[in-house]
């Protein structure tokens, strides 16, 4: 999330989108309920089900699962026909007058570049036309035809409203009723704040639904401010912090990224990282790329870490895949080019696609190991649950352990949530029996194995003997020390320009900008300096004074980075700096240096004058309209059919789907046709449950007993389907037996004139915990994923459906 | 007058069973009907906060455990609740987090370390020592063998590909960190967590 949980009611539109906060976050979401009444404020819903966020909208449209980036590339087409954007805003922090260059063409489905073979663009022309100082021509006229803001023009001209309604299946009234009360919000002091979640991200085209919006969040100049904003409502309590931290494929902490095989030098990897400055004066604040390695490596590899070695560069992973995501990882092993798996606090065998691929698969390894507080189906793929876990156990060769974890209640430590808030938890009792913490169980295996690699030796031990470990109990560091870590100290004794000594060695840092790049600092994520200073653990401050309650709370908990709670709070003032919204002001420029009730995001003395842009990660300044080259599938975002559809691509039937999403072959077999596959389905949680978990406990498994789709009635009476009935739903990849939810909640779409019916599939059951057996929605899902970040395209594929009777055991 | 939360909620019950009680009348019968009430639950419980293991919204929660956590005393957790104190959900929660006792008691909760070897039909009970010797040989051995030092180029890329990994969205950061340097000092690069999906 750009802004905070409770900055929501500062909104004067509330778009929900691609989520169902009512149900999935419902203690946030009475910060909705508090913009309704308090701010009047309108909330706007859109969903292919009448949720219970929808229950409660002034407005709700129906929408055909994996159509949002018409839906709102529409949205985009009626703000520019009615000049309904925020022209100061979008002249100054946006890049809608940088010019692009020439070459850069769409056409018929493609942007330029495109090679069919490789699924992928070469994206030289993706960019602006630069001058011979290098920096991006502008003009802030707009009058040049090749300026961002007139191709984006050009580009979403298409979508009329005939155009979205035949695409989406949105009734036209419904969706100009929504676009007028986006626009309602153009006007300086008037904010719309977006909160989605996986509905956006569960697509192929997933990154480029929430980048069309952003796109209209800068046009109409909500971001930055109060009650505007990207808030992604994120799923898990840590999800945030296990991204920041860089528990992915590509990964390091803080956004740094792993290097490719191309980036064959150090050197090489600073290059392509540390961006410079594409308009003069600009921030560019990854130009500091190299302190914040420099320091990680630090952190990780202490002594061993020097100049001379480029900082243990090499001691890092290459990839020479994009990533070794999910998808690819599970058909690594079906191919049986994986060994080994690890699954902690993590259950593959429900929540990944085509879960009948993920049994398989797991069956292929020769070991798996299992770490968590409850009896996962993962942990027993192996053993026969009959329909809902058919296996021969005895032909399964996969040696596996199952080992007990604490959990939340039975231990320190810190979360981040979706507002970047990382809060420190305690521990209340000990774990039952000999269930240990996941600190313990990974510090034995590595002092196991280097142990080993000391007497035996083996592939290049060098980074294993010579990682970091002054932890006071080796085999079980206590979460105050890791956090310390993360936060970073001084080496030596850190001085300012005048030779004064700033920070003495061996000091907790108190902010990024303290860390170097010659070996005098460590940080292990150089987003949370700040958090763990000399000055405690900030992150179990309780203050909750909230300045003109705005819903900021600056002094509870801590919020990366540097305890910002709005991303990009330059950009609530004008370029003066006065407020936008008088009322609601951030930061504003004082004479002498940025004041208010937030951390500025902006060098605190930056004067008005120097026309700094508010985006400082970025190398122009500005926010991208225009993407560059940072997107798989193009600069502007267009509408690809989901992979498994009912309906042609009206735009361009010769380029149906995203054509720079990668799909293996074996995959692709298990797509179905809409001749064998009728009807759509798309996956949702309930809010009585939460994912696979809840099933183990009482209260929540008497509440949602069992496994069940829920079907529209004219789809129902169609199929002699009735309320409470057994039916089997089906898809070129697996079956599902399960009980008929009928509800008026989902009905037929008009899909350019033909009715289209969408199936609902809650995902919450398997064959382990207190609730009654079930298959699990991924037993019917595809495995393709996003272009960008290949995650699976669980909310749009197509099913089959049949009156049926209970399963056979 | 510093007043916590909890002895706000005792003087005003100790108010109620004297005074309101006595306003009403019941004079006489007023010290035996006081005697008669519940002693309230939590009364001698220790209070522990928390963040709810489910969502994002991380709600604030009170966790109440009897024992005194005097060094030999077991500690049990009986009761959950929201923070009134937490800005974010001001005491409330869902039907999830309601819910967070069962979770923490459900009877599926492990409680032993547990091997099935290959081709078995069931799961054996073993010791700390026996997996964790058992997991480091499997991986040494696969990674011994499977890593790849430098690619057919010739470049360094110090990779292992043949042993995976996912990382638990639900662990605490310092849990990540830790797990993120033993991960990538083995060259791990098949390593995710459920952001990927």
């Amino acid at each position: 999330m750009t802004n905070t949980w409770q900055d929501i009611k500062n909104a004067n539109v509330v778009l929900v989108m691609g989520g169902n906060a009512a149900e999935a976050h419902p203690c946030g979401f009475k910060w909705v309920i508090e913009a309704k009444i308090e701010n009047a404020a309108k909330l706007v819903v859109v969903d292919p089900r009448f949720t219970r966020t929808a229950s409660v909208a002034d407005v709700y449209a129906p929408i055909r699962p994996g159509t949002d980036i018409a839906f709102l590339n529409g949205v985009i087409r009626y703000l520019l026909q009615k000049d309904a954007i925020q022209h100061d805003y979008v002249r100054a922090y946006t890049n809608a007058g940088l010019i692009v260059k020439d070459g850069f063409e769409f056409k018929d489905g493609l942007f330029s570049g495109y090679s069919e073979e490789g699924r992928h663009y070469d994206k030289s022309t993706w960019d602006y036309e630069f001058d011979d100082k290098g920096f991006a021509k502008v003009d802030n006229s707009w009058q040049d035809p090749r300026c961002v803001i007139n191709l984006l023009r050009q580009h979403v001209d298409r979508y009329t409203p005939e155009m979205v309604s035949r695409i989406c299946g949105t009734p036209q009234d419904k969706y100009l009723q929504i676009c007028e009360l986006f626009a309602s919000t153009a006007a300086p002091d008037k904010a719309l704040t977006s909160l989605f979640a996986l509905g956006w991200t569960q697509h192929s085209v997933g990154a480029q639904n929430i980048r069309t919006m952003a796109i209209i969040q800068l046009l109409l100049g909500n971001i930055g401010v109060a009650g505007g904003g990207m808030n992604a409502l994120r799923g898990h309590s840590n999800i945030q912090g296990l991204t920041d931290v860089g528990l992915l494929s590509n990964q390091l902490p803080g956004y740094l990224s792993i290097a490719s095989d191309q980036e064959t030098t150090f050197d090489r990897y600073m290059e392509s990282r540390q961006f410079k400055p594409l308009l003069p004066g600009q921030t560019s604040y990854w130009q500091n790329y190299r302190k914040f390695f420099v320091s990680f490596q630090k952190a990780v590899y202490g002594e061993a870490a020097r100049a001379e070695n480029d900082w243990a560069y090499d001691w890092l992973p290459k990839l020479d895949v994009p990533l070794y995501d999910i998808i690819r990882a599970f058909e690594m092993m079906s191919n049986g080019e994986m060994n080994g798996y690890i699954c902690q606090g993590f259950n593959p065998m429900q929540a990944f696609p085509d879960r009948g691929k993920t049994r398989r698969a797991l069956g292929k390894l020769k070991f798996l190991v299992t770490m968590d507080p409850l009896d996962t189906e993962t942990s027993r793929f192996w053993e026969d649950f009959g329909p809902q876990n058919p296996s021969d156990a005895s032909s399964v060769k996969t040696e596996v352990f199952q080992l007990p974890t604490t959990c939340f209640a039975e231990e320190n430590g810190s979360l981040v949530n979706s507002t970047r808030w990382l809060q420190w938890h305690w521990k209340a009792a000990e774990a039952p029996g000999e269930a240990k913490s996941d600190i313990w169980i990974m510090s034995r295996i590595f002092h196991r194995l280097r142990e080993l690699y000391r007497s035996e030796g083996g592939a290049f031990p060098d980074p294993i003997l010579n990682l970091t470990w002054d932890y006071t109990n080796p085999t079980d560091p206590d979460p105050e020390e890791l956090a310390k870590d993360m936060n970073g100290r001084a080496l030596a004794d850190l001085k300012d320009s005048s030779g004064a000594v700033t920070v003495r060695a061996g000091k907790l840092l108190d902010g990024f900008a303290q860390l170097r790049d010659d070996g005098t600092t460590a940080s292990g994520c150089w987003i949370f300096t700040g958090s763990y200073t000399e000055q405690g653990n900030q992150m179990m401050r309780r203050d909750a004074t909230d300045p003109r309650e705005q819903g900021l709370a600056p002094n509870w908990a801590w919020a990366w980075p540097a305890n910002r709670r709005i991303l990009y709070n330059r950009a609530s003032a004008d370029p003066a700096g006065k407020a936008w919204n008088p009322q609601k002001p951030i930061i504003e420029w004082n004479g002498t240096q940025w004041a208010g009730i937030d951390v500025p995001d902006y060098g605190p003395t930056v004067k008005p004058a120097d026309s700094v842009g508010p985006f400082i990660m970025n190398a122009e300044g500005l926010g991208r309209l225009f993407a560059r080259d940072t997107m798989a599938e193009g600069p502007f975002p267009e509408h690809y059919e989901p992979f498994e559809s009912p309906s042609e691509n009206l735009l361009h039937p010769k380029v149906q789907t995203n054509p720079a999403a990668r799909i293996f072959a074996s995959d692709q077999k298990a797509l179905g046709t809409r001749a064998d596959f009728p009807y759509v389905a798309t996956t949702y949680r309930l809010t009585e449950h939460f994912h696979y978990w809840t099933k183990h406990a009482l209260i929540n498994a008497i509440l949602q007993p069992e496994e069940f789709v829920e079907i529209g009635e004219v789809l129902a009476k169609e199929k002699g389907i009735d309320q409470g009935s057994w039916v089997r739903v089906w898809s070129k990849r697996g079956t599902v037996v399960c009980k008929a939810y009928v509800t008026k909640r989902i009905g037929p779409m008009l899909v350019d004139g033909k009715p289209t019916h969408v199936i609902g599939v809650p995902l919450h059951w398997g064959f382990t915990g207190q609730a009654r057996k079930g298959y699990g929605a991924n037993t019917l899902t595809p495995a393709v994923g996003d272009a960008n970040t290949q995650t699976p395209e669980f909310k749009a594929f197509l099913v089959n459906v049949e009156r049926s009777n209970g399963p056979v055991a | 007058m510093n007043l916590s939360r909890r002895g706000f909620i005792k003087l005003t019950g100790a108010a109620l069973a004297t005074s309101s009680l006595g306003a009403l009348g019941f004079q006489h019968d007023g010290e035996a009907l006081a005697a008669a009430i519940r002693p309230f639950k939590l009364t001698a419980t220790t209070e522990t906060r928390n963040t709810c293991t489910y969502c994002s919204v991380a709600c604030g929660i009170l966790i109440y455990s009897r024992g005194d956590r005097a060094k030999n005393a077991r500690s049990q957790i009986i009761h959950i609740e929201g923070d009134p104190d937490h800005p974010v959900n001001r005491g409330t929660l869902c039907p999830k987090g309601s819910a967070l006792l069962d979770i923490v008691q459900a009877p599926t909760r492990l409680k032993a370390p547990r091997y099935r070897a290959a081709g078995s039909g069931e799961f054996k009970e073993v010791s700390w020592d026996f997996a964790i010797d058992r997991i480091a040989r499997l991986i040494k051995d696969d990674r011994d063998k499977n890593f790849i030092a430098r690619n057919a180029a010739g470049t360094t890329v110090n990779r292992w590909t043949t042993t995976g990994m996912l990382a638990a969205s639900a662990s605490s950061s310092e849990t990540a960190y830790l797990t993120w340097k033993v991960a990538r000092s083995l060259g791990m690069v098949v390593f995710d967590n459920q952001a990927r999906v």
